[in-house]
Formats: structure tokens, sequence, C-alpha cells
């Protein structure tokens, strides 16, 4: 569609955007107030960011949270991405339906119950629950994440640059890692941001999993925020917004600048012909 | 070489293995827990580590598993049904969830309506701006609102800073505050499919309504509407579903008498440590969710095989 | 009868009239099934060294079926595949000694010009600086040398098919195979690529086989063509062969344009055969001998421009003449084509082309003129219904 936006649309677009962002742009602003009531503007001050870097729990229960998340979307981006390849590429085989269902299941299914499930099934197995368990859970739904990133990007891809790797003599693992991995790792880095930040966020699937000394910073969130809002939380959440917004926003730039660069190419190389 | 049966992509059995990985992954950490839910769903509260039994204990062998089986009941379910508590807290989640989404529809459709409108150039940083509360944690963004919603938060500071109240409406801790927060937590999951399908609608298809006598009002109910039809059924289903077992917003925004299925079965997980009523509170949520993820399902496929 | 030769002779190369000359690549009773659909039936051909021989047929022929079979991307249900008297069968791709150039190029976008021709080199483990001096002659015979550094989105689509041309010539395989490599150019491109595929297949003397739906190209390029209909050969032969002795129907309406006159066989002799059309009842008599029986129906096909077109009326007891009415005149610029009604019907046509020599045309033929149309005796190619 491509006609001039009326004033009907500039309004609902800027309520709509006001609507998203107001509330995080007064929790950024408020992370900032003097006064210990959250709502009532004391003057300028950074002292809660000071102050956090005295919560040695806090700390703790972020590096918890980096190295569950980091490790969880490494392992449910090789997943994910084996996951997207059989997806596309198997056909037919004996349980497609099932994998297909398994896949996209998690991404709406409620996260209490994949919580309660997952605990369930290690204390079946007689696992004791801590920072490997919470790892094993991020793991599992945010694979499904990464196959269904990295899929829409295999959808488009031209099987025949592959079968004309190994038409020229190379062997299929390979031709993998040289041509097909290449070709979709925007995807894959996509997918891994994705399980990065979805590890990063949760809640409540870490709530059920998680065992003593595996205390994760959302959980630390939650337990203060029960308590009452408190400025340093807001300086908590304020640090976690600026940090994805930045890589966001930087990831998003790269890839624009990159596709800017690709037409304008492409534009130069049309009409060379003739 | 006699390997009639070789297909292009040979694998070897390492390499079957590997493709397997994915599979047994989901198989021991999706559907197996399932399993183990609905297997202790029939178990009973006990007083032991794990707190139910019968326990499955594979060390007694296919004895004990008889053994367990005999022992099993539908005693929770039957409770389910007499305490009014379970089932009221159903029919009130999906009656939250139900009109949540219906307000996400009616905030969310001008949103991408405006987005599809929009010249060219804006709409990757439109899109952009829709996407980043996504990546941003949605406990923060539930957060972010108790300060503005409670009785000396910023909203009522505002509404009687302009004098158009005296006294602080109550919102925080009520059903309203928990609408708010499902309306905002998931307003980018229907803009997303919306502004998709909007967007793919061809400009000339109102042009050409138009050039047959019909007004642009009429235009938007007859043609816009109709089409952008997939994504507005995609967009709801991915605020329904999630919303009816939603845990977070109305344990920080809803109030003591708000009820909602997922925080009922984390209370009665943590609180009351009942792990086989939380079980069969699961396994009913689950089979309440199971048909709309199908119809999900059916029209995701629908949807790309128009594409493809 | 003594034989004529058909066409022009474009070089002393026949290996395929000697029956002793071992082939170079050959299908035994190759046969391929996905599921219930049978796309190439129990086919047997046989290709020689250094033929640049084509495939042609319409969409879902079995022609790239076939082709990707030799590739090793398909393996036959049944039959054999030789290339230079090794069984095939078992052997994956990445070891088989013949390169593909793929329809859709299947260029690596991740590569520049210069290391998507070295890959294939690369995985042969060829020595650096050889495959640096391979690299570079194949850039100069595909006149890339400026864009070596290129990546593919940076080409137009002629550069990229030239590149797709280089990558899988690099590694000199004993057959390139061609997967409809011009389909892509446009029509301009197309004829010029033709002439430098043709070019370079003799520079290099190698085996080319091609894939391809445009009966122009395949008659362009190669020495033999092999027709295909339903996953079956329909005829192989040489162009000229399939242009002006087809030996079939299908193959006469395929190739080119032709008129299909439907007739009764009524004599037949040494000196060859008499039909009667079934319409209009003209008498044609051509020096073919023909398997068919007297009263037998059979199909006359004749090409429109061997068909000759006058003003006036049959004269009477002549025979390869028939009276038309004009019923169409299409001016092509080099050709004109004249449809002229010769039944009741107004299928019942017959086309006629001639050349447009000279640019101002004195009395021109036009619509509903009563004409005669005649042919010669040898014109024409008796097939059996």
């Amino acid at each position: 569609m491509t006609r001039g936006p009326t004033w009907f649309n500039i309004t609902s677009l800027v309520l709509g955007f006001s609507f998203l962002y107001l509330p995080i742009v007064l929790l950024v602003i408020y992370s900032f107030n003097e006064s210990r009531l959250v709502t009532v503007w004391g003057g300028f001050s950074t002292k809660w960011y000071a102050s956090l870097l005295q919560n040695e729990q806090l700390l703790d229960a972020a590096w918890v949270t980096l190295r569950v998340a980091f490790a969880s979307a490494t392992i449910a981006t090789v997943l994910g991405t084996l996951a997207a390849l059989i997806l596309v590429r198997s056909g037919r085989f004996m349980g497609r339906s099932l994998f297909s269902g398994m896949i996209f299941a998690p991404l709406v299914m409620p996260e209490v119950i994949l919580g309660l499930s997952l605990l369930l099934l290690f204390v079946a197995m007689g696992t004791a629950r801590g920072f490997w368990t919470v790892m094993l859970a991020h793991t599992t739904f945010a694979m499904c994440y990464v196959a269904v990133v990295v899929q829409s990007r295999l959808v488009g891809f031209d099987k025949s640059v592959e079968e004309a790797a190994e038409d020229l003599g190379c062997p299929p693992v390979k031709t993998f890692f040289l041509i097909t991995l290449p070709i979709i790792l925007p995807g894959v880095i996509a997918g891994w941001m994705l399980a990065f930040t979805l590890s990063l966020d949760d809640l409540v699937i870490a709530s059920f999993t998680t065992g003593p000394g595996a205390t994760t910073l959302p959980m630390k969130i939650y337990s203060q925020v029960r308590l009452g809002v408190t400025p340093e939380i807001n300086a908590v959440c304020t640090i976690l917004v600026g940090l994805v917004t930045i890589g966001v926003i930087a990831a998003s730039l790269v890839t624009k600048r990159q596709q800017v660069q690709r037409e304008r190419d492409e534009r130069a190389a049309f009409g060379a012909d003739g | 070489m006699s390997e009639q049966t070789a297909t292009p992509a040979k694998r070897t059995i390492g390499g079957k293995l590997l493709i397997a990985m994915p599979y047994l992954w989901l198989l021991v950490f999706f559907l197996a827990p399932f399993l183990i839910v609905f297997k202790i769903s029939l178990s009973q509260i006990a007083v032991s580590i794990p707190p139910y039994s019968p326990a499955i204990d594979l060390a007694e062998g296919w004895q004990g598993l008889v053994e367990a089986f005999r022992e099993f009941s539908f005693e929770n379910y039957i409770w389910l049904t007499e305490d009014a508590l379970y089932w009221k807290s159903y029919v009130s989640s999906v009656v939250i969830a139900a009109i949540s989404t219906l307000f996400t529809l009616l905030i969310g459709y001008p949103i991408a309506y405006g987005m599809a409108r929009s010249p060219q150039a804006w709409r990757p940083t439109l899109l952009m701006l829709v996407i980043l509360p996504f990546w941003t944690s949605f406990l923060i963004r539930v957060y972010a609102w108790i300060g503005i919603l409670k009785n000396e938060g910023l909203l009522n500071q505002f509404l009687m800073m302009l004098g158009l109240i005296d006294e602080p409406l109550v919102i925080l801790n009520t059903n309203i505050a928990v609408y708010i927060g499902i309306v905002y937590s998931y307003l980018p999951f229907l803009v997303l499919p919306l502004y998709a399908s909007l967007e793919r609608l061809d400009g000339s298809l109102l042009e050409a309504a138009e050039d047959l006598g019909c007004p642009p009002w009429k235009a938007f109910w007859k043609i816009t509407v109709p089409l952008s039809l997939p994504g507005v059924i995609a967009g709801c289903f991915l605020v329904f579903i999630p919303a009816v077992g939603e845990f977070v917003i109305p344990d920080l925004l809803g109030g003591s008498n708000t009820l909602m299925i997922g925080k009922t079965l984390w209370v009665e997980f943590f609180n009351n440590r009942d792990w086989p009523v939380s079980s069969a509170v699961a396994v009913i949520l689950l089979m309440i969710l199971v048909i709309p993820i199908v119809l999900f399902q059916n029209q995701q496929q629908k949807m790309s095989e128009k594409e493809g | 009868m003594a034989k004529k030769s058909i066409g022009p002779v474009r070089r002393e190369f026949v290996p395929w009239e000697n029956s002793d000359h071992p082939p170079f690549i050959e299908f035994r009773n190759v046969t391929k099934k996905f599921g219930e659909f049978v796309a190439v039936r129990n086919l047997s051909l046989k290709i020689y060294e250094k033929e640049f021989f084509a495939l042609l047929g319409g969409s879902g022929c079995g022609k790239t079926t076939l082709m990707r079979m030799l590739a090793g991307f398909e393996t036959p249900t049944s039959g054999q595949i030789f290339l230079d008297g090794q069984d095939l069968a078992g052997i994956p791709p990445y070891r088989r000694p013949s390169n593909m150039m793929f329809q859709s190029y299947a260029l690596f976008p991740h590569m520049n010009v210069e290391k998507n021709i070295a890959f294939g080199l690369k995985q042969d483990s060829m020595p650096a600086q050889d495959i640096e001096a391979r690299v570079s002659e194949m850039l100069r015979l595909t006149k890339l040398e400026q864009f070596a550094q290129r990546k593919p989105h940076q080409l137009s689509g002629g550069q990229r098919q030239r590149v797709a041309l280089a990558r899988s010539l690099a590694k000199r395989p004993k057959v390139l195979l061609l997967d409809e490599p011009l389909g892509a150019l446009d029509r301009k491109l197309r004829e010029e690529t033709q002439f430098e595929l043709m070019n370079l297949q003799e520079e290099l003397e190698m085996t080319f086989l091609i894939v391809t739906h445009d009966q122009e190209e395949a008659m362009t390029v190669a020495d033999r063509i092999a027709v295909m209909d339903k996953g079956e050969l329909v005829q192989v032969a040489t162009p000229a062969e399939i242009y002006e002795a087809p030996n079939s129907k299908f193959v006469a309406d395929f190739i080119g344009d032709v008129n299909l006159i439907e007739a009764k066989v009524t004599e037949k002799s040494d000196a060859g055969t008499r039909l009667v059309s079934v319409v209009d009842g003209f008498v044609i008599d051509s020096e073919q001998e023909t398997e068919a029986g007297l009263g037998e129906t059979v199909w006359y096909a004749i090409r429109p421009e061997k068909v000759r077109i006058a003003q006036g009326r049959r004269e009477e007891g002549q025979v390869n003449q028939i009276d038309g009415l004009v019923w169409d005149i299409a001016y092509l610029g080099d050709v004109s084509c004249i449809h002229s009604k010769v039944g009741e019907d107004d299928h019942d046509t017959i086309r006629a082309t001639f050349a447009n020599i000279s640019r101002m045309v004195e009395n021109p033929i036009t619509w509903d003129d009563e004409v005669v149309l005649s042919f010669d005796r040898d014109a024409g190619v008796i097939l059996k219904g």
C-alpha cells in the first residue's frame, strides 16, 4: 500500500507508540530519582546505580543469568539450526508432524506448563537442580524459537547452490560448513540473539527448574518487586533495557547498511549486459 | 559400488545421529515431561521427597510399574471439579484473555494500519520500534506499570494535577490493570502479523474499488478488512493462547480476587506444595489450549501454503 | 535410393554412424520413478566423446532428471549409467568426473568470482599456484578478468552466467552438463552466448550435454539432439534430420512450424507413395516409401516454407497442388505467413511462408484471394498416425 498518511494514521501511530514506550521511558527517568519514594521526583541522582554495584546478591544473580543465557543460547542455536534443516529439507519422514508440533507448540505454550513439566522431569531423573537444569530448560524452549528464525531463512535458500558445491567435489558435511552455514549465518546469529534475550528474560521456567545457588536476575527482580517498587530495581531495569536496545539497534543498523550497499551494487551491475 | 538406494544426501550413521539430535532432545525435554505431568496428576500428595506417591521406581522393574498403575486415581481431577476455585480460574482466565485480545486488536489495528500506510522510508524504523519492546524484558515491562498505576502512582498524580479527579483511581490490583498489562505486553505479537498482511495488500485494489464508485470508508470495510483477516486471526491467536496461561501479569498487576489459572497453578505448586493437583491443573489447561493451538497451526500452514 | 545429405554439414564428426565406436556416456535401460510418477522410462542412449549433445523436450519430459542422474543428484530406480567405461552406480556427486552448470547458476553468494571458480579446484587439493593459473585462464576464457574480485550480486545476469560456466569448466570435467544454461538471458545475449558455447566446446575438446526446452538453442549448438516426451526418447538425430525428417507427428509438431495433413494411402510403388487428403480430396505425390498399407490413414507433414503460393486455381489433373482461399496473413518482418482455407471448416488451413526479399511489393496476395498452393515431391514427410 502506498498512500500518504492521513491525520488519523499519524495520530494512531503517535498514540500507539507512546503507549508502547512511555512506561519504559518513565521507568528510566525514575531510576535517576534522588528520592527513595519512586513516585516523587526528588532531583537527579545516580546513587542507585552506585548502590547496585554494592549489591552482591544482585551481581551474583546477574552473573548466573549471563552464564545460563550464553550456554543455553549457544546449544539452542546448534539444535535449533539442525531442527530447521530437518523441517525444511527432510521431506517426509516418520513422525514428522510430531516433530513440527514439538517445535511450534512451545512458542505458544504457557510458561507455567513448560516449567512444571520440566521440573517434574528433573525430579523423576533425580537430577540435582541448579545452574544446569535451568540451562537445559532454557535450551529446550529457546531452540524452538531458533528453529523458526533459521527456518524462515532456509525457505528462500536455493538448494542448487549446495548441489553445485557437491558437484564440484565437496562432500556433504564440508558443504554444510563452507556453503550452507555462511549463507544462513544472519538467521543463525539472529536466532542466537533471540535465544539469549529469551533466557535473560525468563522468570517462570527458571523459577520452576532452579535449585539452591542458582538464582537468576529475573527471579531476584521479581522477589524484590513483590516487596514494592524501588529505585534500585529501576536502575537494574534501565541497564538491561539499555543493553538490549543498543544491541538491537546496532544489529539492525548493520543489516540495513549491508542491504543498502547490496541494492546499490545490484543497481550498478544491472544493465552491464548488451 | 552396490549402493543402489543411495540418495544424493547420503547420510552416514553419524550424520543420522546428528540429525536425530534435536528430535531426541525434544522427545526427552518436551514430550516426556508432559507424560510425567500426566502421570503425576494421577498420583496422591504425600509427605515425602518427591512429595507425591506412588513415585515410579524403575528399580522395581515391571512389577513396580504395575503396582504404581494400580494406585493411580482420578481423584485430583474430581477435586478440580468440586472446588469452585479451579473452574472459576479457568473460566476467568479465558474471559480475561478474550477481553484483552479484543482490546489489543482495537489498539493494534490502527497502529498496523498506520504503519502500512506510512511512507516507504519510515516503515523499517516503525517496524523496529514495534519489535524493540519484544526484545526488552517482559518482567521489566510489566513492572514499569506498577509505578504508573498504583494509587499514588504517576497516572493518578497526572490526573489529579489536571483536576480531572479528586480521589485517586484504584487501578492496580484490579482486573483493569491485568487488561492493561496483557494489552501492553502482547501488542507487538498482534501488530507484526497484522502489519505483514496489510502491507502486502495491493494499493491498486483500493483504487479499483474507488474507481468503481466505492467511497474510501466503505472500501476499507469491503476490501482492506477482509483481506487483512488472516493477519487478524494469526495475531489474535498469538495474544490469546499465551494470555490464558499468563502468570506474571495477574500476579504483579492483578488483585487477590483476580483469578487466573497460571497464578492458581503457581500458588498450588510453590505455596501448597501439592504437585499432583498442580499437575492436574496443567493437564486441564493444556486440554483447553489444544484446540486454539491446533487451529492456529492449521491457519499458519494454510498461509504458508498460499505463499509457496 | 541414393541417400541425400540433409542440411548443412558442420564438420566431419559422425561417430554415431559407426556402430563400433565406443560410447563415452551410456544410459542402459534407465528408469526413474518418483513415487508413482515415472520420470524416465526404460531409456537407453549413447553419447560420444567430444560431442555437443542436447536433450530437448517440454517441461516434465524427464530431460532434467536424466541429466541429474548423470550428475549423481538422482539415483536410477533401475538401469545403469556409464561414463568413460565406468559404472556410476553408488558414486556420490562429489566424486563424479562431471561438472554441471545450473539453471539458477547457483553461484556461492558469499564468495567472489575468483573464489567461486577456484572452489572445485580446492576440493581436489590442487597446489595453490596451479589453482591460480587455472583460475586466471578461466577468467580470460570467459572475459571476466576485471570482475575477479566482485561478488555475485555485483554482477549482471550475463556476467553471472559466465562465472557459472567458468566454475563448471575449471576442473576440466570429462563431461560438462548444462541445465538450461541460457534460460535467464534475454534473446540477443542468448544468441551470442550460444556461439560462445560452441567455440568453447571446440577449443577445449570436451563433451557437452545440454538440457533445454528451446528448440532453436538445441538446433544451434548441438551435434545431435534427443527429443524427449513423457520420459522416453522420441528421436535422436542431427538437428537437420530432426527438422527435415521427423520420425513422428510429435517431433514434427514440436520442432518448428508444420502443416499436418490427414490423408489416405492410395498407391504404393518403388517410385514413392500417393495419398489423397481427407479434406478437399487433393492428391499428394511423395517420393517417400511408407510402411503404411493401402487405404490406411497417415499424416503428411510439410513445413510452411516449402509450400509455394500463387494467385489462381490449380490445373486439372495436377498433383501436389491445392486450391485455397486466403484467410489470414501474418506479416512478421523477415517472413510473411499466409493461412489459406482449404476446406469447409475454419481449422482446415495450410500455412505457407515466404521471405520478404524486397521492400516494395507489387500486387500482393491479399485477403479472400483465390490461391493455389504447391510443393515438390520431396518437400514433406509421411508419418504414421
